[in-house]
């Protein structure tokens, strides 16, 4: 509704024609943005300018800006000596794989509960959405002993990447997301397909999937996200520090090695994230992931 | 399973049923497959495994666990009320509760006000919004603990520390940050603002921008300043938001781990102990105090207590997208 250039409504044109309301309100905003400057961007290049900075510098002059020279050393040790290296491949590994099993779960099952809608979806998206409200911390133990010793196969699935990518995949938000943006699909397509033959199989990979791409990039986007973030589940089921994704080793990490390597390590976690939002900022700032706050 | 009982269910017709019989085909496997019944189940497959196994089950599985004692040696004992009693009367039951409560109360009034005002300010910002949004969303996409360890730094209790070195300039501290049982808390809250409050200004945002503007327009014809707008169009407009962002701020910070886990550890004595870190210590904390127990049973409580308002999220949710 609101026009391009114009703010969202709120102070009408004649109020902005007011010197003392326009300048009052661009000094406020001035202020946000300095704020908004200092806070949300402050740490994060403080972190990227002490991950190049000596230790010694960081320790006794956290503020001054490379009083003795720069330390491109600490990345180079970061990745090498201290193997961020190798868990940065852990935590590519493990995000792709809760990428591809998110996305297969979601799609099968938003594609039964939307277009083949068989006599029991009801029941099924039911039991889906009261998983909604049932707070994460309720899983925590009893999943932790399941992957332990996982019921009829009678095998633990520590140090396992399917510990992770598993349970992560069972995201109630996910399957909600993707059957309601199946349900807005035109049925008249789905009928044309039909008629001219096309069986389950094929209306789901040549009609459904490729009119989904915007859905699937916000899903895509968050479950990349999620699992890259997650410390808890991973520190608790990937005993074995060399399988173990950055998040997890960080901690560990600050205490063998020294503070310039240290923040360099840190430095490097969160460029993929950092990258990745300014990327794909749209499906980020839309708003769709906003119930994918609650699943904590 | 399922099927063969539904195929012969029409072999008995009721005389309620038989016209029934005649409206359907009858319901045979063969007939179940032909209709798309096997290939729709097929689709169902891997929501069915994925959840049935890390969802429906675990979730059942605590229920059944909070009244046992398991130490994986022996088969389950069923205990009653035992696990709840236990954790009723441990002495360190209300200290978490007590601080959950109050990193709750501080992350309400740091962390609620505050993306409120941002975001009204930001909607009426005329050019490049979209700087206002990144800026304020940056810190929500930093791994928490990352966000966490680097602020640990920051908050370094000498004088040489961050926090420290800049309120030397204005000529105050050094203050003890996390050291002291006084601040230790507040200063886990005021991390935990900084790597929130963006997305609750993203989801004001996008409220706001969603009031219709003849709402504001009508009001200026009956002469109400910007402030007045503000309190009689825009709160009330997007109030329906401002409740779901209460909710989820209330069930994410009763599940505070992450922070008080890397930041402190529960300390200095208790003083950031918090009901998730319990459960945690109760599961897994050190070896032979091993109780999954008191952990279900806690886990239990806290989410019965979370459950009320996970309903009214999910109420409020509804009424505001059907809007």
């Amino acid at each position: 509704m609101s026009r391009p250039g114009s703010g969202g409504g709120l102070i009408s044109e004649i109020e902005w024609h007011r010197p003392r309301t326009r300048w009052g309100v661009r000094t406020l905003q001035a202020l946000l943005l300095v704020g908004l400057v200092v806070i949300g961007l402050g740490p994060i290049l403080w972190l990227a300018k002490s991950a190049i900075t000596p230790t010694l510098d960081t320790l006794t002059h956290p503020m001054a800006l490379f009083p003795h020279g720069a330390a491109w050393s600490n990345l180079s040790q970061a990745w090498n000596d201290v193997h961020v290296g190798r868990y940065f491949w852990n935590t590519v590994v493990i995000a792709f794989g809760s990428w591809a099993v998110q996305i297969v779960v979601a799609t099968t099952g938003g594609f039964a509960l939307s277009v083949l809608r068989p006599r029991y979806a009801p029941i099924i998206k039911g039991l889906l959405l009261a998983t909604l409200f049932i707070p994460a911390i309720v899983l925590l133990v009893p999943l932790y002993v399941e992957v332990v010793h996982l019921p009829l196969v009678h095998r633990s699935l520590i140090n396992s990447y399917w510990a992770l990518w598993l349970p992560y995949a069972a995201s109630a938000f996910n399957v909600i997301l993707v059957t309601r943006f199946f349900d807005n699909l035109p049925r008249e397509i789905f009928e044309a397909a039909e008629i001219d033959g096309a069986g389950p199989f094929q209306l789901f990979w040549r009609i459904v999937l490729p009119m989904s791409k915007p859905i699937l990039g916000v899903v895509s986007v968050f479950a990349v996200l999620a699992s890259w973030k997650d410390f808890l589940w991973p520190f608790l089921v990937l005993t074995n520090s060399n399988k173990q994704p950055l998040s997890v080793r960080l901690p560990s990490i600050e205490l063998q090695t020294s503070l310039g390597v240290f923040l360099a390590a840190m430095f490097i976690a969160c460029l993929v994230p950092i990258v990745g939002f300014l990327v794909f900022q749209r499906s980020f700032l839309g708003g769709t992931g906003l119930g994918g706050a609650i699943k904590g | 399973m399922t099927t063969v009982d539904q195929a012969r269910e029409p072999a008995l017709p009721s005389k309620r049923g038989l016209s029934r019989s005649y409206a359907r085909p009858r319901r045979t496997p063969l007939n179940w497959v032909r209709g798309g019944g096997l290939a729709a189940f097929l689709f169902l497959l891997p929501l069915l495994f994925v959840f049935g196994a890390f969802s429906w089950y675990p979730i059942v599985r605590t229920a059944i666990m909070s009244f046992q004692h398991t130490n994986f040696v022996e088969a389950p004992t069923w205990v009653g009320f035992h696990n709840f009693a236990a954790v009723w009367h441990d002495p360190q039951f209300p200290i978490a509760v007590k601080n959950t409560a109050y990193f709750a109360l501080l992350a309400l009034i740091f962390g609620y006000p505050i993306p409120l005002v941002a975001a009204v300010l930001m909607s009426e910002v005329r050019k490049r919004r979209g700087i206002y949004s990144v800026l304020a969303f940056l810190p929500v996409v930093i791994p928490p603990v990352v966000g966490v360890l680097l602020w640990k730094t920051f908050y370094d209790a000498s004088s040489q520390g961050v926090f420290n070195t800049i309120l030397h300039w204005v000529g105050l501290g050094p203050y003890p940050w996390l050291q002291s049982q006084q601040w230790a808390m507040p200063s886990l809250v005021l991390y935990s603002t900084w790597a929130n409050a963006g997305a609750t200004i993203i989801i004001y945002l996008a409220a706001l921008i969603g009031v219709n503007p003849e709402l504001y327009e009508a009001a200026s014809v009956d002469g109400a300043g910007v402030l007045r707008k503000v309190w009689h169009i825009t709160l009330p407009q997007i109030r329906g938001v401002l409740l779901v962002t209460l909710i989820l701020q209330i069930i994410g910070t009763a599940q505070v781990f992450l922070e008080p886990y890397l930041f402190t550890d529960g300390g200095p004595v208790h003083a950031t102990l918090t009901v998730m870190l319990l459960i945690y210590n109760y599961a897994f904390g050190n070896g032979l105090a091993i109780d999954y127990g008191k952990a279900t049973a806690l886990s239990l409580m806290l989410a019965g207590f979370l459950v009320v308002f996970s309903l009214v999220y999910l109420r409020a949710t509804r009424s505001w997208s059907t809007r």
